[in-house]
Order: C-alpha cells, then sequence, then structure tokens
C-alpha cells in the first residue's frame, strides 16, 4: 500500500483557462483548501522542523536542553549501530527489490499469456497486499522457528535445521522472504498493467518473421517494459528502506542487532533518552529519501513513456 | 481515465491468430499449472493460520503446521476474544479505519477540486505541490516528533493515528482526484451554475457523485493502510487499552506463546476483515495500483 504513496509529481495538466473572463475566487474554494492546508501542515512539515531543530540539540525528550552544533550528526556519521542499521537495510532493500521484480515480472508474464483461471489466480496473487504485514510476519515466525527445522531434520539439510531467524548471518533471508512475499502484488498488478499495453500486433509480425518465444521475451516485451521496471525498482527501494513492521514482527531486529533497520533505529530514540541523536539520524535518512526521490524524478521525467 | 483499461480485462489479441498452433494449447495448460503451484505459496500462510485456529492446544504444539484440525476447536476463538478484548480492539480498529477513509476521501476530493477550478491562482497551484511534497517524508522520519507533539496535544489516542493517518494518505489521493477532475468537462459544470446551482451545490450534487469511482480506490487504499499499519498507532497510541488489533497480536509474542490455537486464532480475526473487503473491491484493489503508478 505504501507503494503507492511514493509516486512522482506527475506533468501538472495545461492550466484551464479561468472561465468566462477574470473573476475573484469564490471563498468557498479556500474553505474546501484550507481544512487539508492547516492540518497537513500540522501533521508533517511542522512535526519535520521540530525534528531538524532538535537534531542540533542535546535534548532527551524533555526538560532542558542545548544547542550542541553538528555533533549529533558528527557522532552519527561514525556510529557503528547506525552505520551497521544503514548497510542492513539497503542490502535488505537491494536483494528484496530484485527478487521482488523477478518474481513479479515472471507471474506477470504467465497471468497474461494464454492460460485458465486467470481471473481467479490474478486474485489470490493479490491478497497478500491486502494482508497487514505484522501479523503475516507472526505466521511467518511461526513457520521458520517451528515447520522450517522439522522440515530441514527430516530431509537433512544442516543448515535448515536450527531456526533461520535465529542465526544472526541468515536471518535477514527469512526478512527478504516474507518482505518479498508481501511486496509482489503491487508491482505485478503494475507489470500486468504494461505488459497489456503493449499492441499485440507487435508479436504477431515477430512470430511471422520467426522469433521463437525466448526471442520475443528479450527483444521486444523487456524493452517495451523498461519503463515499468525502472517504477518498480525505485518505488519497492523507497518503500523497503522503511522497513519497520515486518522486521518486528519476524526478529526485532535480533539476534542482537543484526536485522534492525533505520526505522528501528530511529525509533530506539523515543525509549532510549537519544531524542536529539537519532533526530539527526531520522534527518540524514530524510536527505537520502529525497535523494532517491530525485533520482525518481529525473528518471520517470526522461521517460514520460509511461 | 474513465476509461482506463481495467487490469482485468482480456487482451483482445490472445482471440485471433492463435487457432493454427495446437501446440500453445499445451504450453497454457502447463502454464496454468506452474501458476497454480506458484499460488501455493501464497496460500500457504494463509491455510496454517486458518487451521491452526481451529486445532486444539494440545493438537497445535506437536510441531505439524500443516495438518488439518481433528477434533476441530473453536476454543482458541473464545480464548483469543477474552485475552486481547478482541471487542475493545475491535472497535478502535473500526474507528481508525473509518475515520481515516471517510477524512481522507473528504478532505482530498474537496481540496482537489479547489485546486483543480483555481490552478490559474498561485495559491492553489503551489498547495498542490506542497501536498505532493509529502510523498517524500516517510513516517519514520518525522515519527520522534509526531509522538511528542501528538502527546502534548493530547492526541496520543485512536483520533491522533486518524489525523496523521489521514495526512500520509493525502498527497497519494489529491493525485488521483485532480487526474480524475481533468477528465470531467467543465462544460457539465458550467450548465448547472447556469441552473443557478452554487459552487457548493455543484460540488456535492454533480462532481461527488462522479468522482465516485476514485472515491473507492482512494478509500480502499486508505482502508487497508489503517487496518493494517503496525508503526503508526504502536507508536501513537499511549494507553494499551486503546490500541488497534494488528498491535494487539504482539501479546503472544511476550506472554501465552505456546497457546498456538490461541494466537493465530487471533491473527485470523484481525486479517480476516481486510482479505473479505479486498475479495468484494478487487476491481478497484487493482485498478488503483495501476493509477497510483502511471499517473505518478
Amino acid at each position: 500500500m505504501s507503494l503507492l504513496t511514493t509516486t512522482a509529481v506527475p506533468a501538472p495538466a495545461a492550466a484551464r483557462p479561468a472561465p468566462r473572463g477574470t473573476r475573484r475566487t469564490e471563498p468557498i474554494y479556500y474553505l474546501f483548501l484550507l481544512p487539508s492546508l492547516v492540518l497537513f501542515t500540522l501533521a508533517i512539515p511542522v512535526p519535520a522542523i521540530v525534528g531538524i531543530f532538535f537534531s542540533f540539540t542535546n535534548s532527551v525528550g524533555i526538560g532542558d536542553w542545548d544547542f550542541v552544533g553538528l555533533t549529533n550528526y558528527a557522532v552519527a556519521f561514525t556510529d557503528p549501530a547506525i552505520l551497521r542499521s544503514y548497510l542492513f537495510t539497503f542490502g535488505f532493500s537491494l536483494v528484496t527489490v530484485v527478487l521482488v521484480n523477478v518474481v513479479a515480472f515472471l507471474l506477470a508474464v504467465g497471468l497474461t499469456s494464454r492460460i485458465r483461471l486467470k481471473v481467479g489466480l490474478r486474485a489470490v496473487f493479490v491478497i497478500p497486499m491486502v494482508v497487514s504485514g505484522i501479523i503475516i510476519a507472526y505466521v511467518f515466525n511461526f513457520l521458520f522457528s517451528n515447520s522450517l527445522p522439522a522440515a530441514g531434520q527430516a530431509v537433512g539439510i544442516p543448515f535448515l535445521e536450527t531456526s533461520l531467524l535465529a542465526n544472526p548471518d541468515l536471518a535477514w533471508l527469512a526478512i527478504v522472504v516474507v518482505t518479498a512475499w508481501q511486496a509482489v502484488p503491487g508491482t505485478l498488478l503494475i507489470y500486468i498493467a504494461g505488459l497489456l499495453a503493449i499492441p499485440g500486433d507487435v508479436y504477431e509480425a515477430a512470430e511471422i518473421d520467426g522469433a521463437t518465444r525466448s526471442q520475443r521475451l528479450a527483444r521486444i516485451t523487456l524493452p517495451l517494459m523498461a519503463g515499468y521496471v525502472v517504477i518498480n525498482v525505485i518505488l519497492g527501494f523507497k518503500n523497503f528502506l522503511n522497513a519497520y513492521d515486518i522486521i518486528v514482527g519476524l526478529t526485532n531486529g535480533g539476534p542482537g542487532t543484526a536485522t534492525r533497520s533505520i526505522a528501528m533505529t530511529i525509533i530506539t530514540g523515543f525509549n532510549g533518552g537519544d531524542y536529539a541523536y537519532q533526530m539527526a539520524n531520522a534527518t540524514i535518512f530524510f536527505v537520502v529519501t529525497v535523494l532517491i526521490a530525485f533520482l525518481q524524478l529525473s528518471v520517470t521525467r526522461g521517460r514520460n513513456s509511461l | 481515465m474513465a476509461t482506463l483499461t481495467a487490469p482485468t480485462a482480456r487482451r483482445p489479441r490472445t482471440a485471433a491468430a492463435r487457432p493454427l498452433r495446437p501446440s500453445r494449447e499445451r504450453w497454457s495448460r502447463s502454464g496454468t499449472l506452474l501458476l497454480l503451484l506458484c499460488s501455493v505459496t501464497v496460500l500457504l500462510p494463509l491455510y496454517v493460520t486458518v487451521s491452526m485456529a481451529f486445532k486444539t492446544t494440545g493438537q497445535a504444539v506437536d510441531g505439524n503446521a500443516f495438518s488439518l484440525p481433528a477434533p476441530f476447536d473453536v476454543q482458541g476463538f473464545v480464548q483469543a476474544w477474552q485475552l486481547t478484548e478482541f471487542p475493545v480492539g475491535l472497535a478502535v480498529s473500526v474507528l481508525v479505519t473509518a475515520g481515516t477513509v471517510a477524512a481522507t476521501i473528504l478532505l482530498a476530493a474537496v481540496a482537489s477540486f479547489a485546486i483543480m477550478r483555481n490552478w490559474e491562482r498561485r495559491l492553489f497551484r503551489w498547495s498542490f505541490f506542497y501536498l505532493l511534497g509529502a510523498m517524500f517524508i516517510p513516517f519514520p522520519v518525522v515519527a520522534l516528533p509526531q509522538i511528542q507533539l501528538t502527546g502534548r496535544l493530547g492526541l496520543d489516542n485512536p483520533v491522533g493515528v486518524i489525523v496523521l493517518a489521514t495526512m500520509f494518505q493525502l498527497s497519494f489521493s489529491v493525485l488521483l482526484f485532480t487526474a480524475f477532475l481533468r477528465s470531467i468537462p467543465l462544460e457539465l459544470e458550467e450548465s448547472a451554475r447556469i441552473d443557478g446551482a452554487t459552487t457548493w451545490q455543484t460540488f456535492w450534487r454533480l462532481i461527488f457523485p462522479l468522482l465516485a469511482p476514485m472515491s473507492a480506490t482512494v478509500g480502499i487504499f486508505a482502508f487497508l493502510y489503517a487496518w493494517n499499519d503496525f508503526m503508526m498507532p504502536s507508536l501513537i497510541i499511549s494507553d494499551p487499552d486503546l490500541q488497534t488489533l494488528p498491535v494487539r497480536q504482539q501479546l503472544f509474542q511476550t506472554q501465552f506463546s505456546n497457546n498456538y490455537n490461541v494466537s493465530f486464532a487471533s491473527y485470523l480475526m484481525a486479517m480476516a476483515p481486510a482479505i473479505v473487503a479486498y475479495l468484494f473491491t478487487q476491481r478497484w484493489v487493482m485498478e488503483g495500483v495501476t493509477q497510483g503508478a502511471v499517473k505518478g
């Protein structure tokens, strides 16, 4: 779902001519716009500014505080806990985004080809999108800690015999699997829309010219879908950087702090007395998010083929 | 926009040019089989949830997650109902979800209408980009100050979650509504005005009903977000008795962690409403994803 809240700014439609000469804006329009504008300002920009302000202080969330300049930032850049959370979150996001896009693309090709039960299958593949992340993580938590080790013992695969979630080197794999499980549907639906937009005669022409199925996939489908791949990769990556619910449900950041994401690290500032310090971390994270957003804008503006 | 292809629409080309190739038939059968096999990965966790929920405590701890319940037992549901204070959790979740859905549709629709009809005015044009800018501020970035500010304003409760969740949904919803408004011909409104309707009447009697399909899409996404979210309510709502259903499931990680039938019954009760809602609104969910990405 949050996949959607991250799309880029559209090119606005050409300004409509003011109907019938010069007119004053009716007051009713202000009444329509202002509630959103005021509430929005109070809910998001104001807290953001408050947070950035306190990132230059030594506030612990309550009581007195002093300005400390860039100290929090200087410390954050060399803090192994923060660096590890960035490394983990970026690594996990990269692996997940590749996995999700490969799986979703193949499923989309399958679901738009000549198959039976098309509507039913499509409905089933979308279900993970509507399930609560934390709850499905709890369900997978049970499967990873009980069923998978049991299966591993039965088949005799040593590395599966103990719970993945208890292994600091492998727990991230479980998080990748569950995150991908939930993220595939959104990506899949976008790919299906893209595939349905490719005109059929392109394939027919290729078929007449003797192109094989794999040639058609590689030479026609993939190039025509490039725009959709870019969108899906950027949207997915931005979402995974905010990972929280699923990790809480699977490992809660453990074992130790092996799977603690950036969002989880920021939240430790709430209880840990590191309020100002973690706000500096949040501000750094914000800058990273904005940089990725600009990348997204420049890439999607460059291809308005979508 | 109105003519946007539904993802479920058939591709016309498949009907043509195919009967000549019997080999394709065979492939499509194996394709169907392969996809059915893949769908097991989606259905298995859901099957485990349902079957565990109906087991007895004794059978639930035997280690076999995939067996069918024998005997069929609803004790898990009875205990889950009491342990999580399900009626309270449900009431809070329904309140938060209904509030978020209603507020998102209402605020985004009127704001989008005002923006689109006054695009030539700087205030309205800039408001559009201002509201959309929030797409670049994810919740974790502003979570800490929001926790503080809601606490200070007495909004560390479900009402605060409604306000924040609505505001985080606003960008995306305004984006969809403005795109849709562009497709409604101005002549329609002008004829209403000639008949003497005020702007207020024109919007509520003419435009808002026309926006219905987009309101459905916007509403479903607000619903899914508000119903399923864990991070925001867990951080904003300070009173555990006023927590939403997803947050209440934490109980089974700390206590009662071996009563698997109880915990899975509880998970099922919290998940089911979203899945049922999805089954009835599939078309809008699917179209919404596509529009969200393509309009973006």
